[in-house]
């Protein structure tokens, strides 16, 4: 029942015409325009992306630049009036070591206001890796940004949290598009053989992919990251763990994808495809294959915040990103030690985005399902 | 019915020998070999291993052979129950591994059985009473539980224990009973301390359960038998208990053959933060050190584990189904 809704009342006669004519993927449009957490989803990715792309825009200070004078100090609140006026500042904290307890505490030192610069000067880097800039979204005036602003707090080696969690979104949301293209990839080759041809070739994958999915899979990866050799570069260890990851990863997609194989081989226009002597390539690919594009598209979506999970457990674990790569797993590693994370607490805040990201790919997956099939 | 059985039987026996192959990997990946990793260890605690010993212990071994020959040889050792020496240890890999394998499987059963006891009902009431507020806060639940992995889930127990408790969330014994021998006070100790690792390792397979029993459940109301058991003037609670429930709780059993695999993974983790004594903080450990033959021998042994339950959901399953005892799929 896909029924439009932009600006045309149900039920008219226009209305029904624009269905009659829409093509599938408006009418998909429609159906996926309806679901709201759906769209919200999809609204918090786009979001999520556009980090991803700006991350050396957003962060203001070097993620990898520690100060042992700076350790594990406590986020620090903006204000965002002065004297009534719309002027964004801090108060730069000062460290000083409690007699008592000799734990380094941070005190705002008031008479001080370090005034906040939006689109102002920080460290160079290279914008999309092209354009050499220094240009932050957040900057401050008159002092260094790695001296006067925390605005999550830092961690032990007093790295800055919040620049740090922009790097890491970088990572961690990258590895899922990594690892779920490359099981797509299998899934959809090894699906497409078992589905279309069946037979031997059907029984085969099948039992493998019944072997795979019955093995626990976090010891199994566990045993592969480890066994990765310690002198890697960050960029080879990122690529064996999208690897790793997509060794289970795709037997669900190839699952869907032998599902949609097996429906669509008895339905009549493959037949009449088949009967007016198309070869088989064109056969699966141009009528087959575009009339299933849509659920995998949802299947797929829906496998990435799985594999967003698994590199973050991996990296916890200090077998999956190694420092200096940067990921939400490899910075909540530092929450490990539940001491420390007693007394900095916001240590654990890379959990949010862990948790906001998961929750929108299932939504954004759970609407893309619904609307795969517009007529149904 | 007899052949569905052989069917899944060998397909376990397969099963487990792909993990064979896959473990041996994991013995085989890091540079180096058993021996090369025993011997630096025997030294840097100061008892040197001599010449003798080396070769004698590679032969033993058969690490001079080609690849092939080793597995067969460690498949041999295996099948004589011997795993080889936990490097670390300085003891047979078995007598490390023992308890706390035990250990592994309650913890596992234990987040089983609360998943289910507690996805059932709320499944049903949600089904049942669709759209009504509980159903949309159990909806909510279920999906942040989704979106929450075991190990953050942990971590916030721990933190909530230490920071507003004072006290440790974790472990899985009073400190009176961590070493103490098994005994009737011990095992009541340990039920005790069971509840928190199971909610924690339960809660994301329990939101998954109730998506998957409400909407089993709706699709099975929604049938013309129902319809006709309540126009015939059955009481609410047969109409929907006695047939469609029963229908609805098929696909929920064949999916406990992928729930223990994720429980078992998921238990791994989850034991490390709680620092439970299972064989989770063992395989870090001994994967750091190198320690291919314990790594190796807890990987096989969770595979093996994880089959076994797995054949023993399908036997369930065919219990429970008639469609599929009959040969029918």
């Amino acid at each position: 029942m896909a029924e439009p809704t932009n600006g045309v009342e149900p039920g008219t006669t226009a209305a029904e015409e624009k269905i009659a004519v829409a093509t599938q993927w408006q009418l998909m449009w429609w159906r996926f325009r309806k679901h709201r957490l759906a769209m919200i989803g999809a609204l918090v990715l786009v979001i999520f992306y556009l980090m991803v792309l700006c991350a050396d825009f957003l962060a203001y200070v070097d993620p990898n630049e520690s100060e042992a004078q700076r350790s594990l100090m406590n986020p620090q609140p903006i204000h965002w009036f002065d004297d009534g006026a719309f002027k964004p500042y801090v108060n730069p904290l000062e460290g000083t070591r409690d007699p008592k307890t000799f734990k380094r505490v941070y005190v705002p030192d008031l008479n001080t206001k370090v005034p906040i610069q939006f689109l102002g000067h920080g460290f160079p880097y290279k914008l999309f890796g092209i354009c050499p800039t220094d240009i932050h979204l957040i900057a401050v005036e008159g002092a260094e940004a790695e001296e006067s602003l925390f605005l999550l707090g830092t961690d032990i080696q007093g790295r800055d949290l919040w620049s740090r969690l922009m790097y890491g979104t970088q990572t961690s949301l990258t590895i899922g598009l990594v690892s779920v293209a490359i099981s797509l990839l299998l899934g959809i080759v090894l699906g497409g053989i078992s589905g279309y041809f069946g037979g031997i070739w059907d029984t085969v994958i099948q039992r493998v992919i019944e072997i795979l999915r019955s093995i626990p899979t976090i010891p199994l990866w566990m045993g592969l990251t480890a066994a990765l050799p310690a002198d890697w570069s960050v960029i080879q260890v990122y690529f064996a763990i999208t690897i790793i990851i997509s060794l289970i990863g795709w037997t669900e997609l190839a699952r869907v994808v032998r599902g949609r194989f097996l429906s669509l081989r008895q339905d009549d226009f493959v037949m009449a495809a088949e009967l007016l002597g198309c070869s088989k390539p064109r056969v699966i690919f141009r009528h087959m294959v575009p009339s299933f594009i849509s659920h995998i598209i949802a299947a797929t979506t829906l496998a990435i915040p799985a594999m967003i999970i698994s590199e973050t457990s991996l990296s916890f674990l200090g077998l999956g990103l190694r420092p200096p790569a940067i990921s939400w797993g490899v910075l909540l590693q530092d929450a490990q030690n539940i001491q420390a994370l007693a007394i900095s607490p916001w240590l654990l805040y890379p959990s949010i985005p862990v948790v906001i990201a998961v929750l929108a790919f299932n939504f954004m997956g759970d609407g893309l399902r619904d609307a795969a099939d517009p007529y149904g | 019915m007899l052949a569905y059985i052989v069917r899944r039987f060998f397909l376990a026996i397969l099963t487990i020998w792909a993990i064979t192959v896959l473990a041996f990997i994991i013995i085989q990946l890091p540079p180096g070999d058993y021996v090369t990793s025993y011997v630096a260890s025997m030294s840097a605690s100061g008892s040197g291993v001599t010449e003798g010993e080396i070769l004698a212990l590679r032969e033993q071994l058969g690490l001079d052979q080609p690849i092939y020959v080793q597995y067969i040889k460690w498949m041999g050792l295996i099948a004589q129950g011997n795993f080889g020496m936990a490097i670390e240890w300085g003891r047979p890999v078995r007598d490390v591994i023992g308890d706390r394998l035990a250990l592994t499987i309650v913890i596992s059963l234990a987040a089983i059985v609360f998943t289910w006891a507690l996805a059932l009902p709320i499944g049903i009431y949600s089904a049942v009473k669709r759209y009504s507020i509980l159903d949309y806060i159990f909806t909510l639940i279920g999906f942040i539980g989704l979106a929450i992995p075991g190990f953050m889930l942990a971590l916030v127990v721990m933190y909530v224990g230490f920071a507003y408790f004072g006290a440790s969330a974790g472990g899985l014994f009073s400190p009176e009973f961590a070493e103490a021998p098994w005994s009737m006070d011990r095992v009541w100790d340990l039920i005790k301390h069971l509840p928190i690792p199971a909610i924690v390792l339960g809660l994301a397979g329990t939101a998954q359960m109730i998506r998957i029993m409400r909407s089993n459940l709706l699709d099975e109301l929604r049938k013309p038998y129902v319809m006709t058991a309540r126009a015939r003037g059955l009481s609410e609670t047969r109409v929907i208990m006695k047939y469609p429930v029963r229908v609805a709780l098929n696909p929920f059993i064949s999916t406990i053959g992928y729930l223990l695999p994720y429980v078992v993974s998921g238990s791994i983790i989850v034991s490390l933060v709680l620092s439970l004594p299972t064989v989770g903080p063992l395989l870090l450990k001994a994967l750091i050190a190198q320690d291919v033959f314990l790594s190796g021998a807890i990987v096989l042994m969770l595979g093996v584990m994880t089959v076994i339950g797995t054949f023993i959901s399908d036997l369930l399953l065919m219990w429970v189904d008639p469609r599929i005892r009959l040969g029918r799929q």
